[in-house]
Order: C-alpha cells, then structure tokens, then sequence
C-alpha cells in the first residue's frame, strides 16, 4: 500500500498509456468491423471466408505479433503504433462474426416494416438495423475489451510503457508491490472499460429497459 | 531484413542441439500439452457436471468473465516470484508457468462444455430418460456427444490462449519457443525474434487446424450437418475470449 502510494504518479502514467493501448483499438476496430461485419452479412459466400479469415487472426500469440509487425509495417519495435495496430487486428478479429451475426439476427419482419415505411437501404441500415444488433456488437465488445487489457500488458516484454511495465519492474527487483499494483490496476481497469461499455449500450438501447427486451 | 530471416531459419546449427528448433517446439508441445491435459482432466468434468445438474452456472459464468481479466504476465511473475525459491531445479521454472497456462485454460474448457451441455435438446434428452436410461446413461450418451461440438471449441480456444502464453512464459526461464524471442532480444539479434514469432504463428495455426480435424472426426455427422435429415445443433454460444458457433463454417 506504501508503496503504491508513493508511486501514485507512475500508477496513473501508465494507466492512461494503458487506456490509450487498450481503449484506441477497440474503437478503431469496431468502425472497421462495421462495415466488414455488413459485407459478410450482405453477401453471403463471404460469410465464411471473412468470420474464419479474421478469427484466424486471432490464432497468432501477442507476442509474436508485437515482434512480427514492426517487421511488416517498418516500424521501429519500440514504437506504440506496433501495439496498436496489433490490438486492433485483435479487436477486428473478434468483432466481424459478432456484427454479422448481429446484424443476422435482426428479425426478418422488422426488415420489411422498415421497408415498407419508405426506409432506404442506407437509412435501414442506421436507423433499424444497426441500433437492433447494438446488443450482440455490445457483448463482443466487451470481451474484446477485457482481452486487449490483459495482452497490452504483454507489451512490456519488449518494453512498451503501460500498465505490464510493473510486472517486468517488480520481477527483476524480486519484489512484489509493482506486481501486485499492476495486476489490481489491470483488473480495475478491464472491470471501468466493461461498465463503459455497458453504460454507453444502455444509453443506446433505451427499448430494451421499456419493453422488458422485446425489439 | 527477410533475407536475414530466412537465412537464420535455415541455418542447419539453428535445427540441433538443446537449443536448436526441434528442442524447443518439443518443450513447448510439452508444456503446453501438459497444461491442456491437466486443465481438461479439472474442467471437463466440472463443466459437465454443471451441464447436467444445472447448478453453479452463475460460478461459472463469473469466474470466466473474472479468470479473463487476470494479466497472465503478471500472474506469471507473481508465481515465479513466490515459488521458485520453493522450489529446485527444473521443477521451479516449470511449475509456476504450469499454474499461470492451467489457470488460463479452465475457464474456456468448463465454459465450453457446461453450455455443450446446456444446449442440447430437451427433446432429446427427455427421450433418453423415457427410453430409461439412468442419469449418468443421459450424460454419456446423449448429452456428450450432442455437447462434443462446444466442448471442441472450448479446448480449441483454450489451446490458442495456452499456446500464445506457453511463449511469455519464456520470461521466466522456461523453455520453449519464446525462448528465441527472449534470448533474440537480449543480444539484439532481430532475425531470431522474428523467426520465433513465426514458428509461435505457425505453431498455433496447425494446432488449430489439426483439432478442427479431430473435432470433424469425432463429432456425430447427425449434428454438423453433414448428414441430411434434421440436426439437433446447439445454440450459438460464447466460449473464452474467441466466440466461435458450432456451425461447420467456424474453423
């Protein structure tokens, strides 16, 4: 407790790094996932290409790809774009099934209503569909975003400041304080992103508090 | 830089010895295979369990969500830090890491096969018990082979985490084929680091792949669909950190 408190300031630097990290990712992965989640919903013999393509993906081990990308984008290694281009793949990975099942799973007669009442394909897409399988892309979401907090802090193997860097620091110094601040910070911070999330799907769904869940 | 790569990974001294290749994706195999092993030896059976009975979902479903959290880095750390001077020899660099990888492949597992479980048909079941069979008869054949589907998933996605993390464990001593990773970085040699990240890539994509073949054995061809007639397929559900259907398109 001293100890964190005598570092309160290192705590906080490396927490912000770590949202960075983690929290930039996630957004930029979805806005990617939206619109690749849509094809694979939109024509059908991508479905299966795109959905284990991208979980493919997710296969590789984070630490071969944060050594492995700087490689392909010519990068140096220490730089923070490796990890954030790497924790987007992440993101991407997990969330183009999630929105084409979303998406899928929006019922067939609120499609054709919405039709019927003049909506365009473009204005359906926002205006119904897209709100309906908020959901879905909510829950995929939000186990992208407690996976992205636990791999950043793999970065810190190769040096990358964030929230891991406490792990590499308290283990060369045999020393159990920065290890143990920097698992609760992690957990704490997985447990703030997942009532973001949460909050932000409630704000976005208010149908589902007034009906009980029925769309 | 490629070249260097290719050339490093074709160098005939880089293929024997301890520290050559094969010895490494052998301790890797060994460390990742004994930690599946003793994670579906504790998991199966508890997920099974909770399947059947219906009790304890709501501990599961938490501890998934809660096991997910966890840094496996500094959980690693912390378990080195605390049982290596407990320890000697090989034994004080393996079993800290073996704790770390089963803690990460439980959840995943147990998760796969209490909603395999779970989701089966209550139609099929209930014909099982009116045919009489007894509880555990439902269990081991009805509930089991219609759960295989998820039960793979779990351990498929299980074995990607422990595979991923068996190369972080490297940090801490053990072998593997983080070590290229790690001792690459070390002495600043960029070809070896990369070529350890690609044998890593390499390595999980043909476990996945040779598990996905497995699964396609093992599992009844009534429930993927590759038989005509109607499928008793199981609900979509969510299994560790990689959501995966039981639908045959999700390899």
């Amino acid at each position: 407790m001293t100890w964190f408190l005598d570092h309160l300031g290192d705590v906080q630097d490396r927490t912000l790094q770590h949202v960075y990290l983690a929290g930039l990712p996630l957004l930029l992965g979805l806005l990617l996932a939206l619109p690749l989640g849509w094809l694979a919903r939109r024509y059908k013999a991508l479905y299966a290409p795109f959905t284990a393509g991208f979980g493919l993906l997710y296969t590789i081990p984070s630490l071969a790809l944060f050594v492995l990308l700087p490689a392909i984008i010519h990068r140096q290694i220490l730089d923070p774009v490796n990890v954030l281009v790497a924790m987007t793949l992440y993101t991407v990975a997990l969330l183009v099934r999630t929105v084409a099942d979303g998406l899928g799973a929006v019922p067939e007669h609120v499609q054709q209503a919405a039709t019927a009442m003049g909506y365009t394909r473009v204005k359906r897409f926002f205006a119904v569909e897209l709100p309906l399988a908020v959901p879905v892309i909510s829950a995929g979401l939000r186990v992208a975003a407690v996976s992205n907090v636990s791999i950043v802090s793999v970065a810190a193997i190769i040096g990358i400041p964030q929230l891991g860097l406490f792990f590499t620091d308290g283990f060369n110094r045999d020393f159990y304080d920065p290890i143990v601040v920097g698992i609760v910070a992690c957990i704490v911070l997985a447990l703030l992103f997942d009532v973001v999330i949460i909050g932000v799907t409630r704000v976005l769904t208010p149908w589902i508090r007034a009906t009980g869940g029925r769309a | 830089m490629i070249q260097n790569i290719v050339r490093w990974l074709t160098d005939p001294e880089h293929w024997s010895g301890s520290e050559g290749i094969p010895a490494r994706l052998g301790e890797h195999l060994w460390y990742s295979g004994l930690a599946l092993a003793i994670a579906a030896v504790l998991a199966i059976p508890a997920g099974l369990a909770i399947g059947h009975t219906g009790r304890g979902r709501f501990l599961v479903v938490n501890l998934a969500g809660a096991a997910r959290a966890i840094p496996s880095l500094g959980l690693l750390y912390l378990m080195v830090l605390w049982l290596f001077p407990k320890l000697s020899g090989d034994v004080a660099f393996l079993v800290p890491s073996l704790i770390v990888l089963v803690v990460l492949a439980i959840p995943p597992i147990m998760a796969g096969a209490y909603a395999g479980v779970e989701g089966v048909d209550p139609a099929a079941r209930d014909a099982a018990k009116g045919m009489g069979m007894t509880g555990s008869q439902v269990l081991g054949r009805v509930e089991v082979p219609n759960a295989l589907p998820l039960i793979f998933s779990g351990f498929r996605s299980a074995a990607l985490q422990v595979i991923g993390t068996t190369t972080i464990a490297a940090v801490a001593g053990t072998g593997g084929l983080g070590r290229f990773l790690i001792d690459g970085q070390k002495i600043r040699e960029f070809p070896q680091m990369v070529a350890g990240a690609l044998l890593v890539a390499v390595l999980a994509l043909l476990v996945d792949l040779l598990l996905a073949v497995a699964q396609r054995y093992a599992v009844s061809p009534g429930l993927t669909g590759r038989s005509r007639g109607r499928s008793n397929t199981p609900k979509v559900v969510e299994i560790g950190a990689l959501r995966r259907t039981v639908d045959p398109q999700a390899s």
